[in-house]
């Protein structure tokens, strides 16, 4: 028998039983929709973790004074004494590295802002024209920091939107001069209201070159410093290089805590990916309830036909035409209700973009290889017992049942 | 050109041995019109079934153009039906969502002949048979004449070696009955041997040889007109 002779023979035996032929595409197709959207879904919260990762920087390197690993327990830890303040000069030091792309000292502390009158309490920062790049800060008006050495205590800031509101209500803040502790400076920027800098809202903040922060927060110590690595691939010789750079300036104690993103993000991403995983397993299963319900209805279509089957034995057809026929059936319909199920995941995908635009819900070309291959597979699997019945007919005996 | 040797097909029935065939030796020449008569249960369609290699025997030695078909595997033994055989049924065996059309070309269909020759082939056996109005029709919109031809054709489109029919008006009216075995005849005029396994005398006696089968052994197998015991 001809390869299209047979798919045209199965076909027409599958539209003669609509019912039947409906029952297992609805099945079929039910269970690889879930397959696809189910997967899309996962696949969309791993990709929103990962891109909330990227928005930080995942090449980003956080050094913090002191170590925190447990294995540290050097006599100094054991005595109390407290480690070696990070210094500008670290900073500095630090910058004379080929894997560092940018790098900004961080001094954090709380003050009271005031402008004719008006005062409070805001979270300040200081840093260097760098971080604006490294925070993915934006500018509302004016400038930010200027690009100049870090050592530079210019009295200058730039303050967050609810800031400037709070303080200027409508009137131009640009160019006046605020008190901030005991220190007047000059406002030269106001910040976008987006996003957060070192989990402080931006709309709060107000931003000072980190050697006036030192001066207004009477500290020698620096709070953190920021490495930006060229790429991905030299973070750990970046590591490295701090490391020693720290270990020759403080006398041979690395008594700095490196901390990257990249490991939490590898945790998050791995977590995300068995997630997604276990959802297609969960949606495996209606495909292979779906595989049982065919093999079930393909049994009772083989016992429908039974004089059908022995008439084409009697008619010179081989035992393996016969399966070949039933499996095609099977086949047939699992790869029709795979396209319709993969339609109508697509679907279901976009109607939740639609709903929550963030999350990108595109399922994965493994999953819909993985659908699809599963739909055939139990197609085929559970299609070879009703096919082997109808192969070993005795011909006779089904001619025989009128 | 069909040749039995001492061939037993044997039944279990509840523990009990029911000898459909009880060593048979039966020569068919090419060409032979035969008719296979006796009393139900006496082992016919078991005989026919048999000769059509539907069954297999439990002994004896089956020769069919010369080759011995009792030691062919399965499939050989399809390959076989496929080429040598066409098979009439008492209930006809149409396949019903299949037009009568489809339904004869279903054996080049199996056998791997082309769309356009299958059509060709049955085409011509449509209209020699007088179905041609009928091509495009369901089993269920004909008649029981009309449906015994299509089978009829179906089973000779392979242009097979034997036509064998197991009482293939038994559920036919007389007329029709008539029509379906003068249709055979000329069949078997034009070289087709024909082997017919009925319980109606009448159709049994046209034949030019008649056997005669009796709790599964030849009683008489004789010419027409002449008449002799079976050896
Ligand atoms: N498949 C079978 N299983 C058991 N017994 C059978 C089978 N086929 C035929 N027989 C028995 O073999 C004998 C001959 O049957 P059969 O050839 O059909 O007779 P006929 O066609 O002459 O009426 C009967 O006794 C029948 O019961
Ligand atoms: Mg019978």
């Amino acid at each position: 028998m001809r390869p299209l002779d047979t798919i045209g023979f199965a076909m027409h035996s599958l539209g003669s039983n609509r019912v039947r032929t409906l029952l297992m595409l609805l099945a079929m197709s039910i269970g690889v929709a879930s397959v696809v959207l189910l997967t899309g879904i996962g696949n969309g919260a791993r990709l929103y973790i990962v891109d909330q990762f990227a928005s930080l920087g995942t090449n980003l390197v956080i050094v913090i004074p002191g170590r925190t690993e447990t294995a540290s327990n050097t006599p100094a830890t054991l005595v109390g004494e407290t480690p070696r303040d990070l210094t500008l000069g670290d900073a500095r030091a630090l910058m004379r590295g080929d894997t560092v792309r940018r790098l900004t000292p961080v001094n954090i502390g709380e003050l009271s802002i005031a402008w004719r009158g008006k005062e409070r309490q805001v979270p300040l920062i200081g840093s260097t024209s760098q971080i604006l790049e490294i925070h993915h800060l934006t500018m509302e008006r004016g400038v930010f920091l200027p690009d100049e050495d870090m050592e530079i205590a210019r009295p200058v800031c730039v303050i967050g939107a609810k800031v400037y509101r709070e303080l200027f209500g409508t009137q131009n803040a640009l160019g006046e001069m605020v008190r901030l502790g005991g220190f007047r400076c000059r406002v030269i920027g106001i910040l976008g209201s987006e996003g957060r800098s070192l989990g402080l809202d931006t709309e709060e903040l107000v931003i000072v070159p980190v050697a006036f922060a030192q001066m207004l927060l009477n500290t020698e110590g620096l709070f953190r410093i920021l490495i930006e690595a060229k790429d991905l691939d030299v973070l750990d010789r970046l590591k490295k290089h701090i490391s020693s750079t720290i270990a020759k300036r403080h006398y041979g104690e690395e008594d700095v805590t490196i901390i990257t993103q990249d490991s939490v993000l590898a945790t998050f991403d791995k977590i995300f990916r068995v997630l997604t995983l276990t959802v297609a397993g969960i949606a495996g299963i209606s495909l292979v309830v779906a595989g049982i319900l065919i093999m079930n209805v393909m049994l009772m279509a083989v016992a429908q036909r039974t004089a059908e089957i022995g008439l084409c034995k009697a008619l010179g057809a081989s035992q393996l035409q016969i399966m070949l026929l039933v499996v095609t059936e099977a086949l047939l319909l699992s790869t029709i209700g795979g396209l319709i199920g993969m339609t109508l995941g697509f679907a279901g995908s976009w109607l939740v973009v639609q709903f929550y635009p963030t999350l990108q819900t595109t399922p994965p070309p493994w999953a819909i290889a993985a659908a699809l291959g599963t739909a055939l597979g139990t197609g085929f699997i559970f299609s070879l017992l009703p096919a082997r019945r109808a192969a070993r007919l005795d011909p006779i005996q089904a001619l025989a049942k009128h | 050109m069909i040749e039995l040797r001492e061939v037993s097909r044997i039944f279990n029935v509840g523990g009990q041995e029911v000898r459909a065939m009880d060593r048979i030796s039966l020569t068919i020449e090419l060409g032979e019109y035969l008719s296979i008569m006796g009393p139900s249960g006496s082992g016919k369609s078991t005989l026919l079934n048999i000769l059509g290699l539907l069954d297999t025997p439990n002994s004896g030695t089956y020769l069919l153009e010369g080759i011995n078909v009792t030691s062919l595997s399965d499939n050989q033994l399809a390959a076989t039906r496929s080429r040598k055989i066409g098979f009439i049924f008492q209930f006809f065996h149409l396949i019903p969502r299949l037009t009568a059309q489809q339904n004869i070309e279903l054996p080049l269909l199996l056998a791997g002949v082309p769309s356009k020759e299958r059509q060709a082939r049955s085409t011509r056996l449509i209209e020699a048979f007088g179905l041609a109005a009928r091509s495009n029709h369901r089993p269920d919109e004909l008649s029981g004449g009309q449906r015994q031809r299509v089978a009829i054709a179906r089973a000779v489109i392979n242009e097979p070696a034997v036509l064998l029919a197991d009482e293939p008006t038994g559920n036919l009216d007389r007329h029709s009955g008539a029509e379906i075995v003068e249709l055979m005849e000329g069949l078997n005029s034009k070289g087709l041997t024909l082997v017919v396994v009925t319980h109606d005398p009448e159709i049994g006696r046209r034949a030019r040889r008649q056997v005669r089968v009796v709790d599964g052994q030849i009683a008489a197998d004789s010419l027409r007109g002449a008449s002799h015991a079976a050896p």
